[in-house]
C-alpha cells in the first residue's frame, strides 16, 4: 500500500494546488451563483431568501431572454459552421505545400492576436449600413468593386438573421485557429496511410474522404468545443459594435446590462446558471467520449 | 476500387508525394489554389489596412464613409497624441502578462504530466473537473472572486490579477500539456523510472526538455488572453496598475470616439501579442501537430 | 541519469517567477478606513472630450487648494457608464469602495442609499450652506428620506432640439416646430426633399427622444406623474402620446442609426438630417470638436412642447461609507460645491453650474441663455428619464428592455403595459 502510495502520491501532490484553486475559483463560485438564482436579491444589497424556482419560470416567460436565446442560437450556427468551413477550406488549401505557406498561414492566424475590443472598432465601420451618399464599410467597397448586389444592412437588417452578421468579425478573428487544427490534423496523417491507399489505386479526392477525413474526427471535435464555448461566452464584441441593438443582444449581454446597474442580481445569477448548463450540456459528453475513446486505444 | 493506368510519376526533385496520374487540369488547380489564397489573405488583411490608413490620418480626413482611401498625408500625430495614454497600461500589461503566461504554463505542464503520464487514482476525474473551468462566463463570478481576493488582501496590486490570470488560465494549458504529453511515448517515461528517478525529476528533466512546443502554444494561448483582458484588469488593479485595455477602452469606448486616435491605439495595444506570435508562431504549429489541443 | 541544462534552466526560471509578482504588492488596498488622508480616489466615467478637460480644471483647483492631497482620477469609459458602474458596484458590495464616485442626481442613487453605501451629506451642506446656494427644485429632487446624499456639480438640459439653419432654410421651413404634430408635417415635407427628418443613435438616445416627446405632449405636470404613479401609463392620453413617438421614429434613421450621439449630430451638421433631439452636452460637442458658432452654424430650441419647462439631470458626487480617506473625500465634495470648482469645470463640460451665485461671465453663447432659463423662477423644472433623475435604476432597467422590443415591434398597448407593471414591481 505504501508503495503504491509512494508511486502516485506525489503526483496528486504536485496537481493538488491546481484543483483547490479551481476548486474555489470555479465551483464554489458557481455554487454562489446557483445559489443566487434561487434568492429575490434585487437591488445592490445582497439578499439570500429562498424563492424556489421562480426565477427560471420568469426568465423562461421572459420576451426579451426568448430572443437572446434566439439570437445566440443562429449566432452559434452561423458562427461555428462558418468558422469551421473556412478553417477546413484553408487548411486544405495550404496542405500540400505551397509557397509562402510561413507567409499565408500568419496572416490567417494573426487576426486572434488582437484584442476583440480592437476588432470591433474596425468591424464597427466594416457593417456601417448607411445607404446612397453614406455609405461606408464593406457596402462601400463592395459598390466600388461593382459588387453592389452584396450589400447588406448586416447587423441592423430587420430580420432574425441579423446577428448572424457578427459572425464574420468573430469567424476572422478565429477560423485561423480552426485552420491551423486542421492543418496540424491532416499533415499529422502518416503518409504510409496515404500510401497505402495510393498504391491501392485511390484517386486524391478519394485518399482524403477515407484515409484522411476519418482521423480528422478528433480535431473536428476539439475545434466545434472551442467554438463553441467561445460562441456562448462572447460578450466584448457584441457589445463594443452596437449595444442596445436587441437583435444582437445575447444572454451574456442581459445578463450584464440587467444585474450590476439595474440590480436583478437574482436575475443575473438565473441567466449565468442558464448558460452554464447550456455550455455543460455540449462539453460534458465531448469531455467524456473523449477520455472514453482515448482509454481504447 | 482498383483502377489500372500504365503512367506513374515519381516527382522525387520536388519531394512532393508520387502520385498514380497528374490530371491534365493540374497547372489549372494550382492556380485555383493561389487565387483562393490571395482572395482570402485580402479578407483577413483588409481589416487591418482599413485600420493602419485610419490611424495614419489626421482628424479632418477620419470619416466612416472615406475609410478606404489612402491618406492625402501621411500623420504620425495620433500616434504621438494617444502614446501618453497608452504608456503606463503597456508597462502594466507586459508587467502582467509575462509572469501571468510563464507562471500557468507551468503549472498546465506540470498538471498535464501528471495526468498523461504519472496517473493516480482518479485522474481521469481530475481533468474533466479541470477542463470545465474553461468554460465560465467570467461576469457570473465577478462579485464573488472580488469579494473573495479583497478578503485575501490582493486587490489593487498586479498580483492579484496575476494570480486570477493563472488560475483561470489552467484550464487551458492544462488541456494543451496533457494533449501534448499524451502523445508521446510510455517508453521515454518507463526508461527514467528504471534509472531510479521520481516523479519530480521524470518532470523537470525529461518530459520539459521535450515541451518547447507545447509551451509556444501554451505561451501564446496565455499572453493573448492575459493581454486582451479588462474586465478582470479594470476590477482587480488600482488605477496606476491598469492594463492597457483600460486605456484603450477609455479612448475607444468612450462617447466621443476620436476614431483616428482609437485605431492608432489600437494598433499600438497589439503589437506585443502580434510580437508574440511572431516569435512563437513556427513553434506553434510545431506544437499542434505534436498533438496539443487535439483534446 | 544526466541533469539536462534545460530541465535546470526550468527549475530556476520557475522559482524566479514566483517571486516576481511580488513587486507590486505594496499597492495592495488594506481595507477599510486607513487613515491618512494623504490621497483620494474619484471615480467616474468622464473621460471623453470636454468632461475630461473640466474634471482636470477643477482637480488643478482642488490640487492647488489642497497641495498635500494626492488625487487619484479613476475614469473608465463605455456603456454610457455601464463599466464604471460594474466595477463600482462590485466594489462597493465587497466594502472597498473608492472615496468618492460620481451618480447622476435624482432617483439613480436611490439603491446605493437602500443598501447603506453613502454617507448622509447633510451635515456638509449645513457646514457649507449649500441649502442655499442650490435651487429649491434641485435640492428638493436630491433629498431623499429628509436627508442628502450627494453634491451637484452640473445642470444639463435634456430637452433640446439642434439644428442646421442652413438646412432649414434650403428645405424651405420658417422656424423649427413648436409641437410634436408640427414636426410630423415639417418631417414628411423634409422626407420628400430626401433628408432625414431626426437623426438618432444609439438605446440611451432613443429613450431620451422618447422622454421629450412624452414631456411635449403630456406637458409639464403629467410627465412628472408618469414617474410617481399617479399618471396611468395606460391612460388615453399617454398612449396617444407613445403613438407619435413610433410615427416621429419612423421620420427618423433608426434602420441605420448612428452608433453614439457624437455621429447622430454630425448628420445634422452635414446636412442629411435636419433635427436631433439631444442634450445641451451637444453645445460642447458642436462648438468644440465642430468648430461651429452659434446661431449661424447650429442653433437649438425647446423641443417642441417643452419651450419654458427645464427637463433637467445633474452629476453629483458621493461620499460612500467606509471611504478609505474620509477627511480628503471631503475636501473633494466641498471643491465640487464651491463656485470656483464649479466654474471651472461647467464652461468646459457644456453645462450650467447647480450654484446659483455662479460667476455669469464666464458662460457665453447657448450656456448663458441657459443659464437665465435655469435661474429664471418661471420655469418649471421636470427631471430626467434617460438619466436617473425620476426614475430607479431597477424601473429604468426594465424600461430599457421594454423600449428595445417597442421600437421594433411599435406595440404601444404592450409597452404601455410592460412600463406599468416595472414601476409597481420596483418601487
Amino acid at each position: 500500500m505504501k508503495r503504491r502510495l509512494r508511486a502516485w502520491g506525489p503526483g496528486l501532490l504536485l496537481v493538488s494546488p491546481s484543483l483547490l484553486a479551481l476548486g474555489v475559483f470555479v465551483y464554489v463560485f458557481l455554487g454562489w451563483n446557483i445559489r443566487v438564482s434561487f434568492t429575490s436579491w434585487r437591488g445592490q444589497k445582497p439578499v439570500y431568501d429562498w424563492v424556489g424556482a421562480r426565477n427560471y419560470t420568469e426568465l423562461f416567460g421572459n420576451e426579451r431572454f426568448q430572443i437572446d436565446v434566439r439570437n445566440l442560437a443562429v449566432f452559434t450556427l452561423v458562427f461555428i459552421g462558418g468558422s469551421l468551413a473556412l478553417g477546413f477550406c484553408m487548411a486544405l488549401l495550404l496542405e500540400k505545400g505551397v509557397r509562402g505557406e510561413n507567409f499565408f498561414r500568419s496572416v490567417f492566424l494573426f487576426p486572434m492576436a488582437i484584442s476583440f475590443i480592437a476588432t470591433a472598432i474596425i468591424w464597427r465601420w466594416l457593417l456601417n449600413n448607411g445607404s446612397g451618399s453614406s455609405t461606408a464599410g464593406l457596402n462601400r467597397l463592395f459598390a466600388n468593386l461593382g459588387l453592389e448586389f452584396l450589400r447588406s444592412d448586416w447587423h441592423k437588417t430587420p430580420s432574425t438573421w441579423a446577428i448572424a452578421a457578427i459572425a464574420l468579425p468573430a469567424g476572422w478573428a478565429l477560423s485561423g485557429y480552426v485552420m491551423a487544427l486542421f492543418l496540424a490534423g491532416m499533415r499529422a496523417v502518416p503518409e504510409e496511410l496515404r500510401e497505402a491507399a495510393r498504391v491501392d489505386g485511390a484517386t486524391e479526392p478519394r485518399v482524403f474522404w477515407h484515409v484522411v477525413r476519418p482521423l480528422l474526427l478528433p480535431v473536428l471535435m476539439s475545434a466545434v468545443v472551442i467554438l463553441a464555448h467561445i460562441s456562448m461566452k462572447t460578450f466584448d464584441l457584441f457589445y463594443a459594435i452596437d449595444q442596445g441593438n436587441l437583435r444582437i443582444d445575447t444572454p451574456a449581454l442581459y445578463m450584464w446590462f440587467t444585474t450590476f446597474q439595474p440590480g436583478f442580481y437574482a436575475r443575473g445569477a438565473t441567466i449565468a446558471t442558464l448558460l452554464l448548463f447550456g455550455i455543460a450540456v455540449v462539453i460534458v459528453p465531448y469531455i467524456w467520449y473523449s477520455i472514453r475513446s482515448e482509454r481504447r486505444q | 476500387m482498383s483502377v489500372t493506368t500504365d503512367r506513374v510519376v515519381v516527382d522525387e526533385a520536388v519531394g512532393a508525394p508520387a502520385r498514380r496520374r497528374r490530371p491534365r487540369w493540374a497547372p489549372y488547380l494550382t492556380t485555383a489554389r493561389y487565387l483562393a489564397l490571395f482572395l482570402l489573405a485580402c479578407f483577413f488583411l483588409m481589416p487591418v489596412y482599413a485600420l493602419i490608413i485610419t490611424a495614419l490620418k489626421e482628424p479632418a480626413q477620419v470619416s466612416v464613409v472615406r475609410m478606404w482611401e489612402l491618406p492625402t498625408a501621411l500623420s504620425l500625430e495620433n500616434f504621438r497624441i494617444v502614446w501618453p495614454d497608452l504608456q503606463e497600461g503597456f508597462v502594466n500589461s507586459t508587467l502582467l502578462a509575462i509572469p501571468a503566461s510563464l507562471i500557468s504554463s507551468m503549472l498546465g505542464a506540470a498538471n498535464g504530466f501528471v495526468l498523461a503520464k504519472w496517473r493516480f487514482p482518479g485522474a481521469d476525474f481530475a481533468f474533466p473537473l479541470i477542463l470545465f473551468g474553461m468554460f465560465i462566463p467570467y461576469q457570473a463570478i465577478l462579485i464573488p472572486m472580488y469579494d473573495t481576493m479583497q478578503r485575501a488582501g490582493l486587490v489593487g496590486g498586479l498580483d492579484g490579477l496575476i494570480l486570477v490570470h493563472v488560475i483561470y488560465g489552467l484550464p487551458i494549458t492544462t488541456l494543451i500539456f496533457r494533449s501534448y504529453f499524451a502523445s508521446i511515448s510510455d517508453e521515454v517515461i518507463e526508461a527514467a523510472k528504471v534509472d531510479g528517478a521520481g516523479m519530480l525529476r521524470t518532470f523537470l528533466f525529461v518530459a520539459l526538455p521535450i515541451a518547447p512546443p507545447a509551451f509556444a502554444v501554451s505561451m501564446i494561448w496565455q499572453f493573448t488572453s492575459a493581454w486582451n483582458d479588462f474586465l478582470f484588469g479594470v476590477l482587480l488593479a488600482s488605477r496606476e496598475y491598469w492594463p492597457i485595455t483600460v486605456a484603450l477602452n477609455n479612448i475607444a469606448g468612450g462617447q466621443t470616439v476620436p476614431f483616428n486616435q482609437a485605431m492608432a491605439s489600437a494598433l499600438l495595444a497589439s503589437v506585443p501579442t502580434l510580437l508574440v506570435y511572431v516569435v512563437l508562431g513556427r513553434f506553434f504549429m510545431r506544437g499542434l501537430m505534436a498533438g496539443a489541443l487535439k483534446g | 541519469m544526466p541533469y539536462s541544462r534545460r530541465g535546470v534552466l526550468a527549475l530556476g526560471m520557475t522559482a524566479a517567477l514566483f517571486a516576481l509578482p511580488a513587486c507590486s504588492s505594496g499597492a495592495n488596498s488594506n481595507g477599510g478606513g486607513s487613515g491618512n488622508d494623504k490621497e483620494v480616489e474619484v471615480f467616474s466615467w468622464w473621460v471623453g472630450a470636454g468632461e475630461k478637460e473640466g474634471l482636470e480644471a477643477m482637480i488643478a483647483d482642488f490640487t492647488k487648494k489642497n497641495s498635500d492631497i494626492k488625487f487619484n482620477n479613476a475614469g473608465v469609459a463605455g456603456g454610457a457608464g455601464t463599466n464604471a458602474k460594474t466595477v463600482l458596484a462590485t466594489r462597493l458590495q465587497a466594502k472597498n469602495p473608492p472615496d468618492s464616485y460620481q451618480v447622476h442626481a435624482g432617483k439613480e442613487l436611490a439603491s446605493d442609499i437602500e443598501a447603506g453605501y453613502v454617507e448622509d451629506l447633510t451635515y456638509l451642506y449645513e457646514r457649507e450652506g449649500w441649502k442655499e446656494k442650490f435651487p429649491k427644485g434641485l435640492v428638493e429632487a436630491i433629498t431623499v428620506g429628509g436627508k442628502l446624499y450627494s453634491v451637484p456639480v452640473n445642470i444639463h438640459r435634456s430637452n433640446l432640439l439642434w439644428f442646421n439653419p442652413a438646412t432649414l432654410q434650403k428645405a424651405g421651413i420658417a422656424a423649427p416646430p413648436k409641437t410634436w404634430a408640427e414636426f410630423l408635417t415639417q418631417a414628411a415635407t423634409l422626407k420628400s426633399k430626401n433628408v432625414t427628418a431626426l437623426s438618432i443613435g444609439p438605446g440611451w438616445t432613443q429613450k431620451h427622444l422618447l422622454e421629450n416627446v412624452l414631456l411635449g405632449e403630456l406637458g409639464a405636470d403629467m410627465y412628472t406623474g408618469l414617474w410617481d404613479g399617479s399618471v396611468d401609463w395606460k391612460s388615453p392620453k399617454v398612449i396617444a402620446a407613445l403613438s407619435t413617438y413610433t410615427k416621429v421614429l419612423g421620420f427618423s434613421d433608426l434602420k441605420s442609426a448612428a452608433a453614439d450621439w457624437q455621429p447622430a449630430l454630425d448628420k445634422v451638421v452635414d446636412g442629411s438630417a435636419a433635427y436631433n433631439v439631444m442634450g445641451d452636452w451637444a453645445d460642447g460637442y458642436l462648438k468644440g470638436a465642430k468648430a461651429l458658432k452659434f446661431k449661424t452654424g447650429y442653433d437649438v430650441v425647446a423641443t417642441p412642447g417643452s419651450t419654458g419647462v427645464y427637463n433637467f439631470l445633474s452629476d453629483s458626487f458621493t461620499l460612500p461609507v467606509g471611504a478609505p480617506h474620509k477627511g480628503a473625500a471631503e475636501k473633494w465634495l466641498v471643491e465640487c460645491g464651491s463656485t470656483e470648482g464649479q466654474d471651472l469645470f461647467n464652461p468646459q463640460k457644456g453645462s450650467v453650474p447647480a450654484r446659483i451665485d455662479a460667476d455669469k461671465s464666464k458662460y457665453t453663447d447657448y450656456l448663458a441663455a441657459a443659464l437665465a432659463e435655469w435661474q429664471n423662477p418661471q420655469t418649471k423644472i421636470v427631471g430626467s428619464l434617460a438619466h436617473g433623475v425620476v426614475a430607479n435604476n431597477a424601473w429604468n432597467g426594465e424600461i430599457d428592455t421594454a423600449l428595445q422590443i417597442f421600437v421594433q415591434d411599435t406595440n404601444v398597448g404592450k409597452f404601455a403595459d410592460a412600463v406599468a407593471k416595472a414601476y409597481q414591481a420596483n418601487k
